[in-house]
């Protein structure tokens, strides 16, 4: 159960090895969390993150988890909520694609598509209607300011990401009232802070073994666009993650990391497109 | 019988959870419930006046008990009573004052229910003298798990588990209670301002037994050497030879009147800041540095914030934390290092009591033990809020004291079975009377009771 600042007590993460999703369930165990679950494919940074959770005393668990595979949802996370509840669910996953060859292959940028949305909408599905029969529960969804006015240079992964967001907001709607926290997390490009990266990659070797530094960059890339870099816009995992236990606790709707992006995007989304088009973003 | 699906929140207003409520006009109704209820169980749920989520079941059952609303009985020579469970106090205090008794012990608020009272085990302003509600309480009828209604006299273990069982062990359908004998509904009442909080113990520790109720507000916003300054208030019965001519005319009248409700958000900064200062220091310089014999009415004396309908929508959104605790005598340095944690803190802490308590209740999971006990509200929305209430459950939990659990919203579990050393035995009797866990509430769930 969630406590009266909606520090859950057991999270499911899907995209296991996102940067965003350790930070913040590195913030949830310090708090309440005592069980987690990390859903994504099979691969040695999904153990090692593990481990290093469980390092810091919870109850961490790795479940096979495709986007891709939409079919498999159902059963899968099914099984997760069969074994007990589920206080708050983090949707992490998601690929950034390379738009410059998805635009090449089409067959990539569908990959991207299925990733990010249809991926999202049946296992948003599945959790959505567990939550419902446990009666409570968050759900959080991190989509992106790519999708909040899309722009030419990353328009195949903002599509997915509008697309995601859209659907997130619809869900929330519909669960209004049912006891289920819907939460739209909109971060802007997140890149990993330099000093924390060498900390983390040091933690990683005491609690597995492995450095996996570089897994963490292109995970937290995933969300990333690259021209606005350099901008004050952008954030860190850290960051997000901050605001997403914030989030929980305010029960927010909408969280935009940083939170001045709320005022920019929406100045953004009215600029005429002739004009849009020019600007050098 | 009405069902509906709703969102509960406790009086605090924190995490909300939806469940199916049912509101039974009768015991087979109830039974029914109770039998009929899915694999997420059900709990019973009076006035929701607890502040956390005792009376909440996330995709369960709850069973809204206020319809089972009927006084069966009054001795009115030995002020004995049968009531149902979802009688409120407000109701018997209504019926009985009339008849020269009163309620053997009622909290801040009268706006709760027996069976509430009894699973909650109650205290109030009388703790020192009269312990808590469940002291009160002769027999009572229990809706078990299985769906059969079982008498339980005090004195035995099933009441001990009920007896502040937060509703874990059964729905409570009527209780036997013993009155107190009054002969008038007015309060002498007196007043002294304690500049503190050593100044404070000392008033009341040698002062207590002289009087029937007694708390202080303290003024947790004092700082340096005003630190835990306070205003002790404490009264007694009036006796109706000692009322004024106009008084004795209607002596046992009852008629508390509701203002207008609290607005639906008060501004933060109003709640924290300079005003809340401003507004301690005002209510502290106002009240008499001594003043005996004050008449008040009973509800304005015992229950000012029932005055005030929806008072806890003030906080906002987010709601309010109730943090409640208890250390025993002889730890007064760890209640003043509290003290000054708060007040260094700056907390915005409203409707902040202290009080002295007499001997605990019988119940395995009551709340007082004699000792030292501090509440307070604080908006949930406080950032680091968390962590701080943590670490004094800490304190707490280190002298021995223990956290109310019908207030609490966000304990750290580990630290239960250190603050309720029964906690094993409601367990074990959890278990056998209820191996299917048919009776459950979030809190259940948080704390897994």
């Amino acid at each position: 159960m969630k406590d009266a600042f909606g520090a859950p007590q057991s999270l499911l993460v899907l995209g296991g090895t996102s940067e965003i999703a350790l930070a913040t369930a590195r913030r949830l165990i310090a708090l309440r969390t005592r069980t987690v679950r990390l859903a994504g494919r099979p691969s040695p940074a999904l153990e090692s993150a593990a481990a290093e959770l469980h390092a810091l005393g919870a109850d961490v668990r790795t479940v096979d988890f495709d986007a891709l595979d939409s079919a498999s949802h159902e059963t899968t996370l099914g099984k997760v909520f069969a074994e007990g509840d589920i206080d708050t669910v983090l949707f992490a996953f998601g690929i950034a694609g390379d738009q410059g060859r998805d635009e090449e292959e089409p067959l990539a940028a569908v990959r991207v598509a299925q990733t990010n949305y249809t991926g999202a909408v049946s296992a948003g599905l599945v959790c959505a209607g567990a939550l419902q029969a446990q009666g409570h529960g968050s759900l959080v969804v991190l989509s992106s300011v790519a999708g909040e006015r899309v722009r030419r240079a990353d328009f195949i992964y903002g599509s997915s990401k509008a697309g995601l967001d859209a659907f997130t907001q619809g869900l929330g709607d519909a669960l209004h009232g049912t006891g289920v926290h819907v939460m739209v997390v909109r971060p802007g490009v997140v890149r990993p802070e330099p000093a924390a990266e060498t900390v983390w990659a040091a933690e990683t070797v005491r609690a597995a073994g492995t450095v996996r530094a570089a897994g963490a960059v292109r995970a937290a890339a995933g969300f990333a666009s690259a021209p606005l870099e350099a901008s004050p816009l952008t954030t860190t995992p850290d960051a997000v993650a901050e605001a997403i236990v914030t989030g929980l606790r305010r029960r927010s709707e909408t969280v935009w990391v940083p939170g001045s992006l709320r005022a920019v995007m929406s100045a953004l989304r009215h600029v005429p497109r002739p004009l849009f088009r020019r600007l050098p973003i | 019988m009405s069902v509906d699906t709703v969102s509960l929140t406790g009086w605090g207003r924190t995490a909300p959870t939806t469940a199916l409520r049912f509101r039974p006009r009768s015991y087979e109704e109830a039974a029914a419930t109770v039998r009929g209820c899915g694999p997420r169980g059900s709990i019973a749920r009076g006035l929701g006046r607890a502040h956390g989520d005792a009376a909440q079941n996330a995709g369960g059952s709850v069973l809204d008990m206020t319809a089972l609303n009927r006084i069966r009985t009054i001795d009115a020579g030995t002020g004995t009573v049968v009531c149902d469970a979802g009688v409120s106090l407000h109701r018997l205090m209504e019926v009985l004052l009339p008849l020269g008794w009163f309620v053997p012990v009622t909290p801040t608020t009268r706006y709760v229910t027996v069976g509430g009272a009894i699973g909650a085990d109650i205290h109030g302003h009388n703790q020192h003298v009269s312990g808590s509600f469940s002291r009160h309480v002769q027999e009572l009828e229990l809706l078990t798990a299985g769906g059969e209604i079982r008498t339980v006299r005090s004195g035995t273990p099933l009441f001990d588990a009920t007896a502040g069982g937060l509703g874990l062990t059964g729905v409570i359908l009527s209780a036997t209670l013993r009155c107190h004998r009054v002969t008038s509904s007015w309060m002498s009442v007196d007043t002294e301002r304690a500049v503190d909080l050593d100044d404070l113990l000392e008033r009341l520790c040698a002062g207590d037994h002289r009087y029937r109720y007694s708390a202080a507000w303290i003024d947790l916003r004092a700082r340096g050497r005003a630190t835990g300054r306070s205003v002790l208030t404490r009264g007694e019965h009036v006796p109706r030879y000692a009322l004024p001519a106009r008084a004795r005319r209607t002596p046992l009248a009852f008629r508390p009147g509701p203002l207008p409700a609290a607005p639906a958000r008060v501004p933060e900064a109003l709640l924290g800041g300079a005003p809340a200062a401003l507004l301690n220091e005002v209510r502290y310089r106002g009240a008499p540095r001594y003043r005996i014999g004050e008449l008040q009415k009973l509800a304005a004396f015992l229950h000012p914030l029932d005055g005030l309908p929806q008072w806890s929508r003030a906080p906002g959104r987010t709601g309010s934390v109730r943090y409640q605790f208890v250390v025993g005598h002889g730890q007064e340095e760890a209640l003043r290092r509290i003290v000054r944690r708060i007040s260094q803190r700056r907390c915005p802490a409203s409707n902040a009591l202290l009080k002295r308590f007499g001997t605990g209740g019988p119940g395995w999971l009551s709340f007082p033990v004699p000792g030292w006990t501090l509440a307070l509200d604080l908006p949930a929305a406080l950032p680091g809020l968390a962590r701080f209430l943590d670490s004094l459950d800490e304190e707490v939990a280190t002298a021995g004291g223990r956290v109310c659990l019908a207030k609490d919203s966000r304990l750290r579990p580990e630290l239960l079975s250190a603050m309720y050393p029964r906690l094993a035995d409601f367990r074990s009797l959890r278990a056998e009377l209820d191996p299917d866990g048919t009776f459950r509430s979030d809190l259940s769930r948080r704390l897994s009771l």
